[in-house]
């Protein structure tokens, strides 16, 4: 048994297919903030990438088994964390998301909670040592998820909300979860869903609304998911060219370098481009699972199969939401939209991936 | 590479539990589950995509074109109004309009957008609530002539009312104080009813188009095309580039017969005061024309109107005040004021008995304040004695004139009422003109059904009774008396002489003479028109009292304004081959004389240009003369041999 693991071992095809998934994203952003106020969002991306690589390398350094040894910490530091966003952050587009670092840096604390979320869940799940999950077991620890949950819940960020109760499932369902629970929870969501729409906040209504009926007020609450349809469909099968989208550069498409990236990159570069996309996209989920396939404990697994749930739960409702295929939710596509936060935190998720793969033949 | 050891600690910590199940086989199956939702996932994405981007992408190309292609119409300028000199009457100007993109339209705003803009509310929501039926792509504009004040208000207020859009548009601007306003006209945007009309067929809703006057008679000439410019646009509506302009194209200008140096003298001459009844403007009409071609030389109508206030959105308030003002400000009295012309009507009653031979200019009657004619005793305003036709006119007997009408008979003036144009309309190139009346036996059965009675015949030998005419039917009848018979179509905008209308009787030039020489004695005589009188040039004129009710009725409801004698003067000058008629009718101006000097001031300035031209002419003649210069027309044609032949 080595102690001595050797750079070799890192997961290069996932490496590359961020990198180039990144790459688009820059392209991207260069071409959706020509002549805006953010012109200078494509270096600073290049920076938040650069600095993902080596947030990447310090996660991937140290053990994970280490790691999980800080997971109380982590959560009680993540809940204090959120709590004190709550009291203290910038109010952003309507919402309390960030912490102000200084420098004009931000720290959105939710999305680096949403690591913390897959190694508390793997460290409990593996805790239990069953194969089977039981339903009291499960309560317990939706009990733990909950309390940051609810945090980022009262920001209001639903979305990145809902990608802590993603990661519980997944991990949950492949920990075991028996299917008559998961009909169950299935049955018990159907019932809830409509019944939380009266405590939504109104923002939240006027989305749904807006999704379910477009075209009923296409100037307000329809707006995005109509301009983005029109984005999308304009793009045709082989797109408009980089820089050419009228939705994108004329502005039509809501902030197209953040959440609405993929409909600005469909708009230019048409249906071909949103396969190739999404095809990396894909690969890049598969390596990951195969990557927990191969971990050589149930934690490691855990872990993967949380980044993964993650990465999936991201791709779905970002891409689904700018097709119009889910009502618009402010969650950000991994590796493309701008923003240094989401970056990091994909990057740190990979390393926790490579992390647990250098460490494969361990044990 | 040098990486930190294994936590030796966590084998510990972990192992104070229950022996460790730590294979991950068990969970393959659930990771193969994952793996085929994952694909689902992505496959349901992808079909997403597909139905936009591979179905129907033209269906979104299009709305992304709607997004941002916008077309924007350049106003094709309106041609100008000149003279006759070619002095500009009528010009454009730029200015900014504001247009309610009615897609974006709140209703709600409605009420700040009229406060801020200073326009009235109920008038801006009308004009929204009528525009509703229209399709939404179809702007409204809601003013005209933005101040500095309107453009800032605009601007500070676009993310609060992005249905404001701002345009670039051509604006009349007419003269100030209501100059020439009958004439000119004004433009207004086209309104439902025209619409309807086959005149205005070819125009869209929300045109400018001409309404009144010149502007209306002239639409199609002086209406210019408008252009369009398509635009990208984002999602401001700012433009971003332009991808296509069809270029607008401009309206032709047109050129008056109206001679603003005349205009301005018979506007000024109505706008004097008249000290005798105590009155600081007149209200009425004058008209000029030359009688040898019908040119309209000054035509003017009091109370005028500003037609600027028509040239942008004329605010409720302000139309009502016009419409309800008693005076009419907005007929034009020269075309549309139907009245008796009292005297004036004398000469073609004299010139009726001579060409109908019943009398001749010795023919006398006994003039002792008044004469008894078919059981009416009917009043003259004087004792003139024993009249001949000569001093009949120049006194204006109506004892002569009642006796000569009865003799001369109805139908007889009739015949040459109608053929000096009384009773039809003159056909000038302005519209809503009238006709007048001229009464005959057929007249009075056509509208009274009732036979004639010849007792009524003397009052229309004075200019009396069921008689009416327009100011510009008077100074085309005697204009034509005056060139020996020959009535030309009046007209305001050049043309050449063989497209004038022309109605031709063989007068007798003897018979022209003596009446000619009657309106001779009325000005340069002791006549009645002794203030039009003008040295050197001989005017020869009428004047005309006329009567609105009955001397009794009048007496009986007391002497106001309303029943006071309209006051008429037609003239000619000069008095053989004459080159100007004028006549000018002085609303409630009691006397005739009343109206004489408005229409010497005319004349007056006529001549005075006239004389100008010519001596400016000789004198530029006589420096060409002493410095030897030949006229560019005149110099010899060169002597140098040609070019070569190739």
């Amino acid at each position: 048994m080595s102690k001595y693991l050797s750079a070799r071992d890192i997961d290069w095809t996932i490496l590359l297919i961020v990198l180039l998934i990144c790459a688009v994203g820059i392209l991207q952003i260069y071409s959706a903030t020509r002549d805006t106020d953010s012109t200078s969002s494509w270096w600073k991306q290049v920076l938040y990438v650069v600095g993902g690589l080596m947030l990447m390398w310090l996660v991937l350094a140290i053990d994970y088994h280490s790691l999980l040894h800080y997971v109380p910490g982590l959560y009680v530091g993540s809940v204090s964390a959120l709590t004190l966003t709550f009291l203290l952050g910038d109010r952003v587009y309507g919402s309390k998301r960030w912490i102000p670092l200084g420098f004009g840096f931000h720290l959105q604390v939710s999305e680096l909670v949403k690591l913390v979320i897959i190694l508390l869940v793997a460290r409990y799940l593996t805790d239990l040592r069953s194969d089977d999950l039981e339903i009291r077991d499960l309560l317990k620890l939706a009990g733990l998820v909950l309390v940051p949950t609810v945090l980022v819940l009262k920001q209001p960020d639903l979305g990145t909300a809902m990608t802590y109760v993603a990661v519980l499932f997944a991990c949950s369902f492949v920990a075991g979860l028996r299917w008559k629970y998961i009909a169950a929870i299935a049955v018990v969501a159907v019932l809830v869903i409509p019944v939380t729409y009266h405590f939504l906040p109104d923002y939240q209504k006027a989305r749904w609304v807006g999704f379910m009926n477009p075209e009923g007020d296409p100037q307000g609450k329809g707006y995005q998911s109509i301009q983005s349809q029109i984005a999308i469909g304009s793009g045709s099968m082989f797109g408009k060219g980089v820089t050419k989208g009228t939705q994108t550069q004329l502005r039509f498409l809501p902030v197209p370098w953040k959440d609405f990236i993929f409909a600005a990159f469909a708009e230019e570069h048409g249906f071909v481009g949103v396969v190739v996309m999404l095809a990396l996209f894909f690969v890049l989920l598969m390596r990951i699972v195969q990557n927990a396939q191969t971990a050589p404990d149930r934690v490691g697994m855990y872990i993967c199969m949380g980044v993964a749930a993650l990465l999936l739960f991201h791709v779905l409702v970002n891409v689904g939401m700018v097709a119009g295929l889910i009502p618009v939710t402010g969650i950000p596509l991994p590796f493309m939209s701008f923003g240094g936060s989401s970056i990091w935190t994909f990057f740190m998720a990979l390393g926790l991936v490579n992390n647990v793969r250098l460490r494969r033949f361990v044990n | 590479m040098i990486l930190p050891p294994v936590d030796p600690q966590l084998e510990t910590q972990l192992s104070d539990k229950p022996p460790l199940r730590d294979d991950t086989r068990f969970a393959a199956g659930r990771i193969a589950v994952f793996q085929y939702s994952a694909v689902a996932v992505f496959l349901v994405l992808i079909s997403g995509f597909w139905r936009l981007q591979v179905q129907n992408p033209e269906f979104y190309d299009e709305r992304a074109q709607a997004n941002s292609i916008k077309s924007v119409p350049i106003p094709g300028p309106r041609g100008r109004i000149l003279d006759r000199d070619g002095r500009v009457i009528v010009d454009n100007h730029s200015s900014f309009s504001l247009i309610l993109a009615r897609e974006q339209a709140k209703e709600e705003h409605l009420r700040p957008i009229a406060q801020g803009l200073n326009l009235d509310y109920d008038d801006l929501y009308a004009r929204v609530a009528r525009m509703r039926k229209a399709p939404k792509y179809v702007p409204i504009v809601i003013k005209d002539e933005l101040t500095p004040a309107d453009l800032d208000f605009v601007e500070s207020h676009h993310d609060f009312f992005p249905e404001l859009v701002l345009i670039q548009s051509q604006r009349r601007l007419y003269p100030q104080n209501g100059f020439m306003a009958h004439v000119i006209g004004y433009t207004g945007e086209i309104s439902e009813q025209e619409l309807d009309q086959p005149e205005f067929a070819k125009y869209e809703a929300g045109a400018v188009v001409g309404k009144f006057g010149i502007e209306r008679e002239y639409n199609d000439t002086l209406m210019g095309v408008d252009g369009q410019r398509q635009v990208i646009v984002d999602n401001r509506g700012q433009v971003r580039q332009t991808i296509g302009i069809k270029p607008a194209i401009p309206g032709h200008d047109l050129k008056l017969t109206i001679d603003l140096d005349l205009q301005t003298v018979a506007e000024l001459a109505m706008d004097s005061p008249y000290k005798e009844l105590g009155i600081d403007h007149r209200n009425g009409a004058v008209v000029a024309l030359d009688p040898r071609n019908g040119e309209v030389l000054a035509m003017v109508s009091r109370p005028a109107f500003d037609p600027n206030m028509f040239a942008t959105r004329i605010k409720t308030k302000d139309w009502r005040e016009i419409a309800d003002n008693p005076d009419h400000p907005m007929l034009n009295k020269a075309i549309q004021a139907e009245q008796a012309p009292g005297s004036t009507f004398k000469p073609f009653v004299a010139l009726a008995g001579l060409e109908t031979g019943t009398v001749d200019p010795n023919w006398t009657t006994h003039c002792t304040g008044g004469v008894k004619l078919y059981d009416k005793y009917q009043h003259c305003y004087g004792v003139h004695g024993t009249q001949n036709m000569h001093n009949a006119i120049v006194n204006s007997c109506d004892v002569y004139f009642y006796t000569l009408g009865a003799k001369v008979g109805i139908d007889n003036l009739a015949f040459y009422g109608d053929l000096v144009g009384f009773g039809h309309k003159t056909g000038i190139d302005l519209p809503h003109e009238r006709e007048g009346i001229m009464p005959s036996e057929q007249w009075k059965i056509r509208t009274y059904r009732q036979k004639w009675y010849v007792g009524e015949t003397p009052s229309v030998a004075i200019g009396q009774g069921a008689l009416t005419v327009t100011p510009l039917q008077l100074t085309r009848a005697i204009g034509g008396v005056a060139v020996g018979g020959k009535w030309y179509q009046p007209h305001l905008v050049l043309r050449p002489p063989d497209q004038v209308k022309v109605v031709q009787w063989a007068l007798s030039p003897d018979d022209v003479k003596t009446v000619v020489s009657g309106m001779y004695g009325v000005v340069n005589e002791a006549g009645t028109g002794g203030r039009a009188r003008l040295p050197n040039v001989a005017v020869c004129g009428k004047t005309g009292t006329a009567q609105l009710a009955s001397y009794d009725y009048i007496n009986s409801v007391g002497k106001g304004t309303e029943l006071r004698e309209n006051a008429w003067f037609e003239a000619f000058a000069p008095c053989e081959s004459p080159e100007i008629a004028v006549v000018a009718f002085f609303e409630h101006g009691r006397h005739g004389p009343a109206a004489a000097e408005i229409v010497r001031d005319v004349i007056a300035a006529y001549f005075d240009k006239k004389t100008r031209i010519q001596t400016r002419k000789q004198a530029r003649a006589e420096v060409t003369a002493t410095l030897g210069m030949g006229l560019p027309g005149t110099a010899p044609g060169s002597t140098l041999p040609g070019a070569p032949q190739l």
